[in-house]
């Protein structure tokens, strides 16, 4: 009856529903673990998940400061693509766009990924290079991509603004048809559920506020729980690894800024795939629930402070109406912000670090939900064989110092 | 005028004189003016208003203000639309249309109720559990889905009305005018502050709308007119009605948002239909009052369960009985004054059912003088009537109320009202940064320690009675104004006549189910969650309350879960065993309610959306019939095409007319950027990688700016046009980056430097000429200006007249003919235009766009920002090696520094397409074999392609790994239908004239 699927739904809705087992245990954190993750955010639990799956460690635990899910993985628009520019960047967006096309089966929880495309918009003769730059680069790599003209996205989207009066027209498009959203909460729940059939320990309200070194070699943790020793530690904790990077010791070339996002009143479908743009700089979906989820700019300033300013509404309120006239009298229900870790080349660090035994995954910034699958797959290889997977590699920390950066600057000209 | 058959002959702020006819679900109806669309509907005896969000259950008016999870309706028609709007806060205008939203076919046949019957199968979160077979197919269910989720429909085509902001700052802010808001304002404002009074309602007065006390000795109604009176005398004293404080941000900075005119049928072309506040206070005094809370119990959810203090303010405020046989269910003394409102409207009150065991107050004696009857210690467990209530049950409740026990009692009743305490409305408090503290003998939340200047008084803070309310308003009122400098004699408290005495609430979260009856316990009317609903998540390890909501959706309607969510929380942990304090509270996130994106983004839209920069010539190029592109902010003429000409010929022909004759460019878009100071070729010598110091005055170098990395970000030409003194240009989009740069560099670094950066880009118009008959076009303009090798080489610039305008002239140019910059002041720039076409006309002079600019620029082999560079490009890369000084240090050498920039790397080259008539796509992927079988390595891409009329082929410049070593090497280029093969080739397909060298 633990299995989910349609026919236990229908025997316990004879039962009353009284009989669905816990999602995921809440042990007490145990003295010590083989592996200790730091951040129970999707990218921590699809680490667990893939470690005890695939490299047979079930010794492990998640410690979250909070509650699952509560960092960016559940303040995020969701929207999963993998039409990166660089091929190290495609490799590792499309392992994991790969991974999300069964994510539901393999985790038994459905994540609702919806492959309903994802259109970028052009609006000038730059745009339009740049993106049809994009379309020639995917498809060398293999990666589906196709270019519309402006005929073929007002066929595909009707309700986008075609009118004359249009600041900036829309001159055409990119589409990764394969590309689309999911629902974020279910990511982070599947993970964790998944993680502890295997065996991991989900240790929530955990804060770890001391990292434990003996000589050039991580030893343990201290937590809001008590200490815990661990062989080796993967920290994941996203807008927060410059704090965690502290207590270890070293620095990292990333700031944390707010990123905000909202979502409108609950309305009937009328938006039917993934539509953004960098110059007008806002981008919008619609959720299974009827909301448009839309996604708003970046404060300049730093913060660890989960909320954004006013300004950055109101820049998304215009932009949206620009780019959707018929959402003008609708309405903002929520608006909210999460801390994201920006490098300076715009891709993230997956990587061996420092402190032997002490892994280090973030660097995701404003784009890093589409990657949770195929990063918890990489990073949990990196630290089993303490090298990093042949997809991570080109995203170490040392690639600041040699200068092998992987520049995605152009394609996050607009946060996703 | 029919009649409305639940409207009371007297009493209520509604104008009985005057009528106004509305629509709802295209029946038509009557109302008054004062009635909101909810009252008018309750009044013509309309019960079911809407359908819920997940069951379709027929759903009522539970609420008459702000938190009403149910009564949403589309307001309007059109492109003037509004779905999901709470009927209890559209006032009601003339010819006003409303439409029930979540049904089909109808409001009372609505086939989506077969949720309802399947319930069983769609517990909460069920969707997590199915819909994963067969792979691939959750696009089919989802589409299902989609269509039975959502509310109302968008509307259709773009908003006709106009939207505003304003900024504004004040002393004391007070957000609320209920009696603590209105004697916070009073207090403040006779102390002298700015004060701004705000409320979301039409009629400022809050609970003293509906209030039957005496205050100072006047009835409630005779006080708040002369209290607004007396503030509207206040010179400093701002009242804004019908505006929602929806948002408190850092420093006490708030948005509010005005609805100026949603109460007209369509706004008159002076006003705008919102108006959004942005407001600085010093101070702020939340008097925000608090929310009742429904009882949760079996089929809670039935229409004509509603609110005590609704159905009290229907009568005394909108004159409507909610219905002719009342029942009260309670677990508060408040409560009783909502039934004895009623009672003296005329409502037959069947009995009131208190959950607390034998209350004897003053509330309970002026029940009995009425002759209601008590029952108490008992709960309702059962509703009757689907559509509309039609009797209720009550039982007793066991002493931990988690049973009920012996007979249901069956009470005639057409109207439910129901109590369950209040919620202090704390949302813009928590949103300040402010704790809550849950206070177990309230019941409810109240301000901890505040993180902003911020007060609560009233209601907001817990307190409910009248009297008190007036005196912690006031109290706060003058402290916050005290706070800002506004001292003065202690304001007096209005005084009002005590409360009747109140015996504490029981608190009562879940009512039990009765053994006989079942039903489903609404927490979240909007969303359809219920009791069981989370207590299925807390049985399945979903405990963390926002866990709890994600899971549930409880509290995620439009409504906020204003009503639902402390009940949502108390009833989880009732369910864990747990304190309510130590579970939290999920975030309250702005906005308080929801706000349209119009009123966000304000006159911002089309054409104001990004305003459009204009230069001095702009419009000529408009009258001229120039195809524009946008470039930054600004719309540069792309070319301009003649009539019958398509794009290709013009730029063709713009092109031939600079390398045979002579053309002329609007460059004033270019940014410009004057330095001066002693520590001006300081500057220069960081930013550039080139060196600066042996500059003559009077001559212009090119440099290239690298960011950190040691890749190039922007370049330009620069002047010195004295020993302290340079002009700086950059690329048109990037001028503001670039000012960004210096200025975070000599704020952060540099801090001792003289030196001062200005940004110059509006003050000059920019006419470049280029051409071989630039020089003689010129000769004939200029005065006072030696065009002469001599006095002004190429890389040269002087001042002096041309066509009579005072003039710096540069002979710089971007296309490699011999040409010529003419800056003058941006307000002569037209006047220059215009003299050079005239004076141009015999040498054949053409006007050129951005896109011949960038062909004759390729020609020559020059780079375009953005083109050749994209953030990842050196200046080896792009063949400058040599601009990059050895000897000193500058900005992004020691990124350039590092290994993996001196591996091999692409390098910018040409292309020579086989076919001379091709032309690359750009962005096109350099490979090395004629097929492609993805996934292929590439070596590099198209960075520009361009038609070359001047050398009849097409050209191309790309950056392509390793490619100076490659010259002569065949590679193919993807397109959109193939292949295109081409040769590696020099980056240089024209050599600049003599003149240009
Ligand atoms: C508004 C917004 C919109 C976005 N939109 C998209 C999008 O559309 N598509 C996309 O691909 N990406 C998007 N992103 C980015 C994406 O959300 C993140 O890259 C991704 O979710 C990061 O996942 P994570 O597991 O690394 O981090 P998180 O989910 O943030 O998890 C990190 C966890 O670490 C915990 N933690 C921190 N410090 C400690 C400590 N000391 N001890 C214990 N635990 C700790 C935190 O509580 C947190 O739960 C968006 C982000 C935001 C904020």
């Amino acid at each position: 009856m633990s299995r989910y699927s349609a026919i236990n739904l229908l025997r316990n809705a004879l039962g009353g529903h009284r009989h669905w087992p816990v999602v995921w245990r809440d042990p007490a954190p145990k003295p010590r673990y083989e592996v200790v993750i730091v951040g129970g955010g999707g990218h921590g639990l699809a680490t667990a998940y893939y470690l005890a799956k695939h490299h047979g460690i079930r010794d492990i635990a998640v410690l979250e400061k909070g509650w699952l899910g509560g960092g960016n993985t559940g303040r995020n628009t969701t929207v999963v693509r993998s039409n990166y520019l660089n091929d190290e960047s495609g490799s590792l967006y499309e392992l994991s766009l790969k991974l999300w096309e069964g994510l539901s089966q393999e985790l038994n929880y459905n994540v609702m990924f919806s492959q309903r495309g994802v259109l970028n918009l052009a609006h000038t003769e730059h745009d339009v290079q740049s993106l049809r730059r994009h379309v020639f680069a995917n498809r060398t790599q293999g990666i589906d991509a196709e270019w519309l003209s402006a005929d073929e996205v007002r066929a595909f989207c009707p309700i986008l603004n075609f009118s004359p009066g249009a600041r900036f027209p829309i001159r055409g498009g990119s589409l990764q048809r394969r590309g689309g959203i999911a629902r974020h909460d279910a990511v982070a729940w599947g993970f964790a559920r998944a993680a502890d059939r295997l065996g991991v320990d989900i240790i929530q309200n955990c804060e770890v506020t001391a990292l434990k070194r003996e000589g050039d070699r991580i030893v343990g943790l201290e937590t809001s729980r008590g200490e815990i020793a661990a062989g080796k530690v993967g920290v994941v904790v996203a807008g927060h690894c410059g704090v965690l990077a502290a207590m270890a010791g070293f620095r990292l070339p990333i700031e944390s800024h707010p990123l905000q996002a909202l979502v409108s009143e609950p309305l009937k479908p009328v938006l039917h795939t993934v539509v953004m743009s960098g110059l007008v700089h806002v981008y919008v979906s619609q959720s299974d629930k009827g909301e448009l989820v839309i996604g708003a700019g970046a404060d300049t300033y730093n913060s660890y402070a989960q909320r954004g300013s006013l300004g950055i509404i109101e820049g998304t309120a215009h932009a949206l109406i620009e780019l959707f006239p018929c959402f003008s009298r609708l309405r903002m229900l929520r608006s909210w912000a999460g801390i994201v870790d920006i490098c300076t080349d715009v891709s993230p660090i997956i990587s061996k670090t420092p402190v032997a035994g002490l892994y280090f995954n973030c660097g995701w910034g404003t784009g890093g939900f589409k990657a949770t699958p195929g990063s918890g797959f990489v990073f949990a290889h990196t630290i089993v064989r303490d090298e990093p997977h042949p997809v991570a590699a080109p995203f170490s920390l040392d690639r600041f110092t040699s200068g092998a950066i992987v520049p995605e600057h152009g394609a996050a000209a607009v946060a996703h | 005028m029919s009649s409305q058959p639940f409207r009371l002959a007297t009493g209520g702020r509604i104008d009985r004189q005057r009528a106004l006819c509305f629509r709802f679900d295209g029946q038509v109806y009557w109302g008054h003016p004062g009635d909101t669309l909810a009252s008018a509907l309750l009044a013509n005896g309309v019960r079911l208003v809407g359908r819920s969000f997940k069951y379709h259950r027929p759903r009522g008016i539970l609420a008459a203000g702000v938190e009403e999870p149910n009564a949403l309706v589309r307001l309007g028609e059109g492109a003037r639309a509004e779905p999901n709007t709470r009927a209890t806060q559209v006032e009601l205008f003339d010819g006003l249309v409303a439409e029930s939203q979540n049904r089909w076919p109808s409001l009372a046949f609505d086939a989506g109720q077969a949720g309802d019957l399947l319930s069983a199968l769609l517990p909460v979160g069920f969707y997590y559990k199915t819909f994963m077979r067969p792979k691939g197919w959750w696009e089919r269910y989802e589409r299902l889905i989609r269509q039975a989720a959502g509310m109302g429909r968008a509307p259709q085509g773009a908003d006709p009305d106009r939207y505003a902001k304003m900024h504004a700052h004040c002393d004391v802010l007070v957000v609320g005018a209920g009696p603590a808001g209105i004697a916070a304002a009073l207090a403040a404002g006779q102390r002298g502050a700015r004060v701004v009074l705000a409320d979301e309602q039409a009629e400022l007065g809050g609970g003293l709308l509906a209030a039957a006390s005496l205050i100072d000795g006047q009835s409630a109604g005779d006080w708040l007119a002369l209290a607004l009176a007396t503030l509207r005398a206040m010179d400093q004293v701002r009242l804004l009605p019908r505006t929602t404080a929806f948002g408190y941000y850092d420093h006490n900075f708030l948005g509010l948002v005005e609805r100026v005119s949603d109460h007209l049928a369509a706004p008159p072309a002076h006003l705008p239909r919102h108006r959004l506040w942005k407001l600085r206070a010093r101070q702020v005094v939340l008097a925000t009052g608090a929310l009742e809370r429904p009882l949760v119990f079996a089929d809670n959810d039935r229409p004509g369960v509603m609110l005590a203090g609704a159905a009290a303010t229907y009568a005394t405020r909108y004159g409507v009985r909610s219905g002719k046989r009342a029942v009260l269910f309670t677990n508060n003394s408040e409560a009783y004054g909502a039934a004895i409102a009623l009672a003296d409207a005329g409502v037959q009150l069947t009995a009131i059912v208190d959950a607390r065991e034998d209350v004897r107050d003053d509330w309970a004696a002026r029940a009995r003088e009425r002759g209601i009857r008590l029952l108490a210690g008992q709960a309702v467990v059962a509703v009757e009537g689907r559509r509309q209530v039609a009797g209720v049950r009550a039982m007793r409740l066991g002493p931990g109320a988690d049973q009920v026990t012996g007979l249901p009692a069956r009470l005639e009743c057409d109207l439910l009202m129901m109590s369950g305490g209040y919620s202090p409305t704390l949302h813009l408090y928590a949103q300040s940064g402010g704790r809550l503290v849950w206070d177990p003998l309230r019941a409810c939340q109240l301000p901890g320690e505040a993180r902003q200047a911020v007060h609560v008084a009233g209601a907001a803070r817990g307190s409910l009675e009248l009297a008190q309310a007036l005196v912690e308003g006031t109290a706060a009122g003058a402290q916050a104004a005290a706070e800002c400098g506004f001292a003065g004699a202690l304001p007096e408290a209005p005084q009002a006549e005590p409360a009747p005495a109140a015996a504490s609430l029981r608190p009562l979260w879940l009512v039990p189910l009765s053994q006989s009856s079942g039903g489903k316990r609404f927490v979240d009317l909007q969303n359809d969650v219920t009791a069981a609903d989370l207590m299925l998540a807390t049985r399945e390890g979903y405990r963390a309350i926002e866990h709890v909501k994600r899971y549930t959706t409880a509290g995620l309607g439009t409504d906020q879960g204003k009503t639902g969510n402390i009940n949502t929380l108390a009833i989880v942990a009732q369910k864990l065993s747990a304190d309510i304090a130590g579970l939290g509270h999920t975030t309250y996130r702005p906005p308080y309610t929801p706000v349209s994106f119009a009123a966000l983004a304000g006159q911002d839209r089309a054409p104001l959306h990004e305003p459009v920069r204009r230069t001095g010539m702009q419009g000529w190029h408009e009258e001229r019939g120039a195809e524009f592109e946008p470039v930054g902010q600004w719309r540069r003429p792309h070319h301009y095409p003649r009539p019958g000409e398509s794009m290709h010929e013009a730029v063709a022909r713009e092109c031939l007319a600079v390398r045979q004759a002579v053309g002329v460019v609007d460059a004033s878009t270019l940014g410009k950027i004057d330095i001066q100071g002693p520590d001006s070729p300081k500057v220069l010598n960081w930013v550039y990688t080139n060196a600066w110091d042996r500059l003559p005055i009077g001559r212009c170098r090119y440099g290239l700016m690298l960011n950190e990395e040691g890749m190039v970000f922007d370049d330009g030409v620069t002047a010195r046009l004295d020993q302290h003194h340079f002009h700086m240009t950059t690329t048109s989009g990037g001028a503001s980056t670039v000012m960004n740069w210096l200025e975070e560099w000599l704020q952060t670094e540099w801090l001792n430097w003289r030196v001062r950066f200005t940004s110059v880009t509006e003050q000059w118009a920019v006419a470049a000429i280029a051409g071989p008959s630039s020089r003689a076009l010129l000769k004939d303009l200029a005065e006072n200006l030696d065009l002469s090798d001599e006095a002004l080489p190429f890389m040269g610039v002087s001042e002096g007249r041309v066509a009579g305008l005072p003039a710096r002239v540069f002979r710089i140019g971007y296309t490699g003919a011999q040409s010529y910059e003419i800056n003058v002041a941006a307000s002569h720039g037209m006047a220059l235009w215009l003299a050079l076409l005239a004076a141009g006309e015999k040498y054949g002079i053409t006007p050129f766009g951005t896109e011949a600019m960038h062909v004759l620029r390729a020609e020559v082999g020059f780079i375009a920002v953005g083109h050749e560079t994209d953030g990842t490009v050196t200046p080896d890369d792009l063949g400058l090696a040599r601009l990059c000084k050895t000897s000193q240090d500058f900005l992004g050498r020691r990124g350039l520094a590092r290994p993996a920039l001196r591996a091999e790397r692409k390098q910018l080259v040409g292309l020579l397409t086989d076919h001379p008539k091709t032309v690359l796509p750009m962005g096109g992927q350099v490979i090395d074999r004629a097929e492609l079988r993805p996934p292929h390595p590439s070596l590099g891409h198209v960075t520009s392609s361009y038609w070359s009329a001047h050398l009849g082929r097409s050209i191309a410049l790309a950056l392509i790994k390793g490619g100076r070593a490659r010259q002569g090497e065949r590679v193919w280029v993807t397109n959109d239908g193939g292949l295109a093969p081409a040769t590696i080739a020099p980056a240089r397909f024209l050599a600049p004239a003599e003149a240009a060298r």
